[in-house]
């Protein structure tokens, strides 16, 4: 079929230019906005790895100092998990979500625009960190955080780390939170609220589901974390002594509230990859998802299990018996609802016609390598076993797999899959292939040797360590496996831009999808829907024994469709928060009035903003 | 059958082609703590083990038999099977009763704070970035270095100076953290003697990855050698030798205000140095205890340890100065 684009006197034509992409509230350019500025993240979390792995490729490395080094693990784990995972979900929540229920854009447009700006200013802040140390009398990367993602009180207080490091890190991520949270509140709306008619909750695309279980995780858990840094913060510019057990508190506090949300934000990071390989397995077995709405309640179940595990994280700070095996035991029963998705996704897979494409390949990927970092992960939920696992290699292999393996396999799996939807071109094929195997092979190299560093006794965050350790060998393999990953992330841009030049282009429907962001054309109008479908069953494009199949709507739109025009106002709010987190960075209290009235001004302007513009 | 599994996983390392020894190996446990965790960890490993194999034989079946084929019908649509799906959620949690059931008992049995009357009582206190250990019973300090009798309890209570820290000697068991205004215990007996090796498991700051320990397994009478050895005040260096000079340019340097030597000098910020000739490394297990590495370490200790609070005296002491000072610390046997 052929790329449709409706008459102008129908619809407002695609904007092109800058300003188009500055005030744009299209859900599909903010998509692509996330898209790129997480992808740009992903490679410099991507360098810090590399750097990290270069400098363990031998004992007694040297190549940077210990100082380097702290900064450089900090801001690859807070860069990776903040700045490159979760945003390129969001890359995915806001391309594919109101394509998938059927609707014209989100509920709140101006507030997705809002969020991705905040994020992307959040991001620019957290980085700047490496080139702002002049500012501060010190030299260049010698202030960025370097207290660890985790930032564990009190070794993060103002007394151990006087530097502006860790003021970057706090300021950063609560700006960050923000993004988060606006982004949740508006998919949370969206979701139940912009539902085409017939999209009951049971009809739902999995990736729709898991994604609202996810943000329902975002407007919880992220709360938590900000109490916390606000408590931090407190503590580093007024001198309040929350984690300051000199005063009578305890830095334990900071460890029970970090993981309170940190446990959480593990499903938030691995939800949305699930919901994406649940989308992408049916697709290409030609066969419904096995077990639809177990597989739905399970993610449901985790969703409030991942609630009560926290602790999991602390088995060797001491609390006692009693708390120990109470975690212990809600720890084990979290990986019973995660079993059974992948029996589910297997038993999707059986009795299927699969066709391999590069997406099938990363889907399947995600399930043979999460398993290893689940069954790694029952391993430590066992407390006196873990007391010899926590803080080494072990751990930092368990991590890898479940969120390397897992998230970064499952996250690959959908820019193969929706691709040729966001861009109107299909990715290659071989150089995928190519990719996967080279990130597969890459991944096992860099990860699995972990488990034995571990197990042999190198505790994670050392800079260097001694050559009696006996764990060299083991390094060098693993520092080659980061660096083939390297190749392979090299491998995809490439694939990128060369798709961007020659790809096939993509008709509306390459893979022969069941749900509704296959019906539209590819890339989609700027009204997505030329007339907004009725759903009547859970796979609406495919003919099933109950439903027949739904019509696609008409390549013109047979009314006019009113589509809103852009706005400044988002991006002019979002710039007062970095304004105000400068004025506690530098100590100048008159920036931060400054601030505030940029944001007040923005929200001023976008509050009256005529309807038509 | 748990020696089998034993040689099981240490046939697949030897495969790695990783020779050893592994000074800081979990798997090579030399007390009845370490004994129990490890005991535990195998169990569960091979639960684990079990799981992986099905799951990625099932996913291997799957994709092989079930590959696109030209002609192929197009597939039944499935779209769940209740009792498949009751026992594939019911088949992992059975596995976990058999994981949680000695988990909980093995958890109450290393909880290490019931422990018989005549354990060796030793305090251990975190300092970034070294180790400070106190005998109450027997009123010793040292640092870096401990010193356990071989067969016999002995119980360690953790506490930290400043930021958060971890004990950790794999060899001997399990890793508790230590908290500032907190303490927690460990208990063990070694069952054999050695000098084992461990570190610093908590990021705790600069020279986290530099923050290394020693426990000493010793004979019953080396072990009482030793605590006699400590309990004893410094050696007096012989008149008018290095070592005596050494002795008056510590007592007019800025080193007796971090040092206790005892009878000399009583500062509480750095490592007691009463008896640091008889230890066998310095700087938090850096290096080895001898001259040269000693008299690098006081000349510059921060390019040594990043972050150190031991700085580069002000005016710089003299090559002579580092001699005699040398000579005296390695006289405090």
């Amino acid at each position: 079929m052929s790329r449709a684009s409706a008459p102008a006197a129908l619809a407002a034509p695609a904007a092109v230019g800058l300003k188009a992409w500055l005030t744009t509230t299209d859900h599909k350019r903010i998509g692509l906005l996330y898209f790129w500025t997480a992808f740009g993240f992903f490679l410099i979390g991507g360098i810090e790895a590399l750097m990290i792995r270069a400098q363990l490729a031998q004992p007694n490395g040297h190549l940077v100092s210990a100082e380097t080094y702290n900064q450089l693990f900090t801001m690859h784990g807070t860069t990776m998990v903040f700045l490159a995972l979760m945003p390129l979900s969001a890359a995915f929540f806001n391309y594919i979500i109101p394509l998938q229920i059927g609707a014209r854009d989100v509920a709140f447009p101006r507030l997705n625009a809002f969020s991705y700006w905040v994020f992307l200013l959040g991001g620019l802040f957290l980085n700047a960190s490496w080139l702002t140390g002049p500012l501060f009398h010190a030299g260049m990367l010698n202030v960025a955080p370097d207290g660890g993602w985790f930032g564990y009180a009190n070794l993060t207080e103002r007394q151990f780390s006087p530097g502006p490091n860790i003021d970057f890190w706090l300021l950063g991520l609560q700006i960050l939170g923000i993004a988060s949270l606006a982004a949740g509140f508006n998919f949370i709306v969206t979701i139940l609220n912009l539902r085409a008619p017939g999209m009951k909750m049971m009809r739902l695309p999995t990736f729709t589901w898991m994604t609202l279980v996810t943000q329902f995780l975002i407007i919880t858990a992220f709360p938590v974390i900000t109490v916390a840094l606000v408590f931090l913060m407190f503590d580093r510019f007024f001198g309040t002594h929350f984690y300051v057990h000199e005063a009578g508190a305890t830095p334990l506090l900071w460890q029970h509230l970090f993981w309170l949300f940190g446990h959480p934000e593990v499903y938030i990071l691995i939800l949305p990859a699930m919901g994406i390989v649940s989308e992408v397995l049916p697709t290409f077995s030609r066969k419904p998802l096995f077990g639809y709405p177990v597989v739905v309640y399970s993610g449901i179940l985790i969703g409030f299990m991942g609630w009560g595990v926290w602790s999991h994280h602390m088995f060797a700070v001491g609390l006692g018996p009693i708390a120990d095996s109470v975690f212990a035991a809600t720890t084990m029963l979290i990986a019973v609802p995660t079993g059974v998705k992948i029996f589910n996704w297997i038993a999707t897979l059986w009795g299927g016609d699969i066709h391999g494409t590069t997406a099938l390949h990363f889907a399947v990927g995600f399930i043979a390598m999460f398993i290893i970092g689940g069954l790694s992960g029952v391993t430590h939920a066992s407390p006196p076993a873990d007391l010899q696992q926590t803080d080494t290699y072990y751990v930092v292999a368990h991590i890898h797999y479940v969120l390397f393996g897992g998230t970064i396999m499952g996250l690959f799996a959908g820019m193969y899959y929706w691709w040729p939807k966001m861009t109107g071109r299909l990715l290659s094929e071989p150089l995928g292939k190519l990719h996967f195997w080279l990130q597969f092979v890459g991944m096992n190299l860099a990860f699995f040797p972990m488990h034995f560093i571990g197990l042999l006794g190198m505790p994670r965050r050392i800079y260097t360590y001694g050559p009696e350790l006996g764990v060299s060998d083991l390094n060098l393999v693993s520092t080659v496996g980061a660096f083939l990953i390297g190749l392979s992330i090299l491998v995809f841009v490439f694939n990128m831009w060369r798709t961007s030049r020659h790809g096939q282009r993509a008709s509306n429907d390459p893979w022969r999808g069941a749900t509704l962001e296959w019906s539209i054309p590819s890339p989609p109008p700027v009204y997505n829907f030329s007339v907004i479908p009725t759903v009547t069953g859970r796979l609406p494009r495919w003919h099933t024994e109950r439903h027949p199949a739904i019509q696609d709507p008409p390549a013109v739109p047979p009314a006019p469709i009113h589509v809103p025009g852009g706005s400044w106002w988002p991006m002019v709010a979002a710039l007062g928060l970095p304004i105000m987190a400068l004025s506690a960075l530098t100590h100048t209290l008159w920036i931060v009035f400054v601030g505030v009235a940029v944001l007040l001004f923005g929200i001023y302007r976008w509050a009256f903003e005529p309807f038509e513009v | 059958m748990l020696r089998s599994r034993w040689w099981l996983t240490s046939a697949a390392l030897a495969l790695l082609g990783c020779g050893g020894p592994f000074p800081q190996s979990t798997l090579a446990p030399r007390s009845d703590f370490a004994r129990a965790t490890d005991v535990l960890f195998r169990d569960i490993f091979w639960w684990a083990a079990a799981v992986f194999v099905v799951v990625e034989l099932l996913l291997i079946i799957a994709l092989v038999r079930f590959r696109h084929r030209e002609g192929r019908a197009a597939p039944r649509p499935a779209h769940g099977h209740t009792i498949l799906e009751i026992a594939w959620t019911l088949a992992p949690a059975v596995i976990l009763v058999f994981v949680a059931v000695p988990t909980v008992r093995t958890i109450f049995t290393t909880a290490g704070e019931d422990i018989p009357p005549n354990a060796l009582k030793v305090e251990v206190v975190g300092h970034q970035w070294w180790w400070e250990y106190k005998y109450p019973d027997l009123g010793i300090a040292t640092a870096n270095e401990m010193h356990v009798p071989v067969g016999k309890p002995v119980q360690v209570a953790i506490t930290s100076a400043d930021v958060i820290h971890s004990f950790w000697a794999p060899v001997l068991g399990g890793k508790r953290d230590a908290i500032p205004g907190h303490v927690n215990y460990i208990a063990f007996s070694a069952d054999s003697v050695g000098d084992y090796s461990g570190q610093c498991a908590e990021f705790c700051g600069a020279s986290h990855g530099n923050m290394r320990l020693r426990v000493l397994v010793d004979r019953d009478s080396a072990f009482q050698a030793w605590v006699d050895e400590q309990k004893g005040g410094p050696a007096a260096p012989p008149k008018a030798s290095l070592a005596e000079q050494g002795k008056a340019v510590f007592s007019r340097s800025a080193c007796i205000g971090c040092h206790t030597i005892q009878g000399v000098s009583p500062g509480i910020i750095g490592p007691n140095l009463t008896h640091v000739g008889s230890r066998i490394t310095v700087a938090a297990g850096l290096f080895p205890n001898d001259s040269a590495h000693l008299a690098s370490w006081i000349a510059d200790a921060p390019s040594l340890k990043p972050g150190v609070l031991m700085t580069r005296m002000k005016p710089p002491l003299t090559d002579a100065d580092i001699a005699a000072l040398v000579a005296y610390l390695g006289s405090l046997k």
